[in-house]
């Protein structure tokens, strides 16, 4: 199963196994990581899952929707990797992915 | 709470309220005894899904379960599902289950929730006549609920319709009933409501508009929904979304405040100072509405109160409050809305709702008290923050797609 790590404002590391066709936000969410509310749940409506993606692993992400990238013009810090996590899919392709999240989501 | 050490929390009802509570308790203090009450025989799960992709099939009851069962054992929460709280003793601060076990509690959290109304007419109770509140009416439903089946959905609030744009998909006849002249009278504009009048009405959905239902019609099955005018719907399956009742019942017991919710303050204390209450039981005062007290049936609301209890009882600095915010999914629409559109005097459209995408916003004496965003996620967030700043920008301004509204929001 792919694994994904969570670093925190903080510094603060955790790696979880992420099944694949979940989202990196549920992965973050069954494993009570800080620091990711998803409070909708994923449907993206409230941009309370914002996560940097790690600069290797940009590219494999994918690009954001419009949709999303809307709701990520008004989340905090945002920058160049912000994305949703509910908007990225796990696949086998992301094993080993790492994103970090804002310190104003802490 | 501050003086007296808190190291038992009981916590009853877990829906979304009450399994955020239970995990931001335990977040906060580590060495908390901490129970969790459910009378579902499921962890907790969210329940947005259940008229949505969870009815469609196209989320597992896995991925419904807010958190995985195990994660409760793991950190320590006793999660005691399939029971049912029956009294409280205020004075000797316990908690009775069914079957007579007794939980002592230093505070209590009543995450009861609300049952949704009942059709009130003979014939309510045959087979295929379905309420939907839970994973197992969803359950329940979902076998006759295929192509070609006839479903008559009595209420176009937003369950009702979020069922109707799911049947349409799946393709099963539908037909609307609605006592009101417009669908979604209760929660938005003329406006808003035409238009989503409109988008079903293009996807095949039947309306009947100002209509009662009179009898459901059948033996052991429905086979047909009786109007007061005497006509009749064909109806394989009748699903009712007519609104929603507080669970109030173990509040009134004990005697605490309730005025058709449970009357909680900013710290979602009720009136016994050792117990707190959250979700859609609750009657809260609204912070951006002049503390008016509010049901709020919403997601925001479960997560807020959940999260502010949690920090209240152990001694935290609870979060601020959130504008209100609420949001449905119908076919290829997202609607998002913040704020709480009751009373508003002037209504400003920005975006052409014929392109499916625009925003509704509210005007109350000058003030921006709303929004109802179709596909317009910029709208929807830039109107919340707006609302949660207390400040409001001109509808002319709002009114001017030119602008875009990270603009408009970062000038007001």
């Amino acid at each position: 199963m792919p694994k994904v790590t969570y670093i925190e404002h903080d510094g603060k590391e955790h790696v979880v196994d992420a099944p694949v066709g979940q989202t990196v936000m549920e992965a973050a969410v069954k494993n009570a990581i800080p620091g990711i509310d998803a409070d909708c749940g994923g449907a993206c409506a409230c941009a309370t899952c914002h996560v940097y993606v790690d600069e290797a692993w940009a590219g494999k992400t994918g690009e954001s929707s419009g949709m999303e990238q809307s709701m990520l013009d008004f989340a905090n810090d945002v920058e160049e990797t912000s994305r949703l996590s509910c908007q990225i899919k796990i696949t086998e392709e992301l094993d080993g992915l790492i994103v970090r999240m804002p310190k104003s989501q802490h | 709470m501050g003086e007296a050490r808190i190291g038992r929390v009981v916590v009853v009802g877990a829906g979304q309220a009450g399994g955020e509570a239970v995990q931001r308790l335990r977040a906060l203090d580590h060495d908390l005894e901490i129970t969790l009450i459910g009378e579902e025989p499921l962890a907790p799960y969210q329940r947005p899904p259940l008229s949505k992709k969870f009815l469609a099939g196209e989320l597992d009851a896995a991925r419904l379960l807010l958190r995985p069962p195990e994660v409760y054992e793991q950190e320590r929460i006793a999660l005691l599902t399939g029971r049912r709280a029956v009294w409280i003793d205020r004075a000797g601060k316990r908690v009775r289950l069914d079957g007579g076990q007794e939980l002592p509690y230093d505070a209590l959290i009543l995450a009861t929730g609300s049952r949704p109304r009942k059709l009130p007419l003979a014939g309510a109770d045959l087979a295929g006549v379905h309420l939907l509140r839970t994973a197992a009416d969803v359950d329940a439903i979902r076998p006759r609920f295929v192509a070609g089946a006839k479903l008559v959905v009595v209420g176009a609030g937003y369950i009702g319709l979020e069922v109707a744009a799911v049947a349409r998909q799946l393709g099963l006849e539908v037909t609307v009933i609605e006592a009101a002249v417009r669908p979604l009278a209760r929660v938005t504009s003329p406006e808003v409501a035409g238009f989503y009048l409109d988008e079903h009405t293009a996807k095949g959905v039947r309306f009947a508009l100002n209509a009662q239902v009179a009898v459901i019609k059948g033996t052991e099955r429905v086979r047909a929904v009786g109007m007061a005018d005497g006509t009749e719907i064909p109806a394989d399956i009748v699903i009712a979304g007519i609104g929603i009742i507080s669970e109030t019942a173990l509040a009134t017991q004990c005697g605490l405040a309730v005025e058709g919710g449970i009357v909680v303050d900013r710290q979602m204390r009720t009136s016994d100072p050792a117990i707190f209450a959250i979700g859609d039981c609750v009657r809260r005062p609204l912070v951006h509405f002049n503390d008016r007290l509010g049901p709020l049936e919403s997601v925001h609301n479960a997560i807020e109160g959940a999260k502010i209890a949690a920090a209240v009882i152990l001694g935290k600095e609870p979060p601020p409050e959130e504008a209100p915010w609420f949001w449905s999914d119908q076919y290829d629409l997202k609607l998002q809305i913040a704020g709480q559109f009751q009373g508003y005097d002037k209504l400003v459209l920005r975006g052409n709702p014929k392109e499916r995408a625009f925003a509704a916003f509210y005007f109350q004496a000058g003030r921006l008290i709303a929004v109802d965003a179709v596909n317009r996620p910029a709208e929807y967030l830039g109107a919340k923050q707006l609302i949660q700043r207390g400040k409001s920008v001109a509808p002319e301004i709002l009114a001017d797609l030119s602008k875009p509204m990270k603009e408009i929001v970062a000038a007001a």
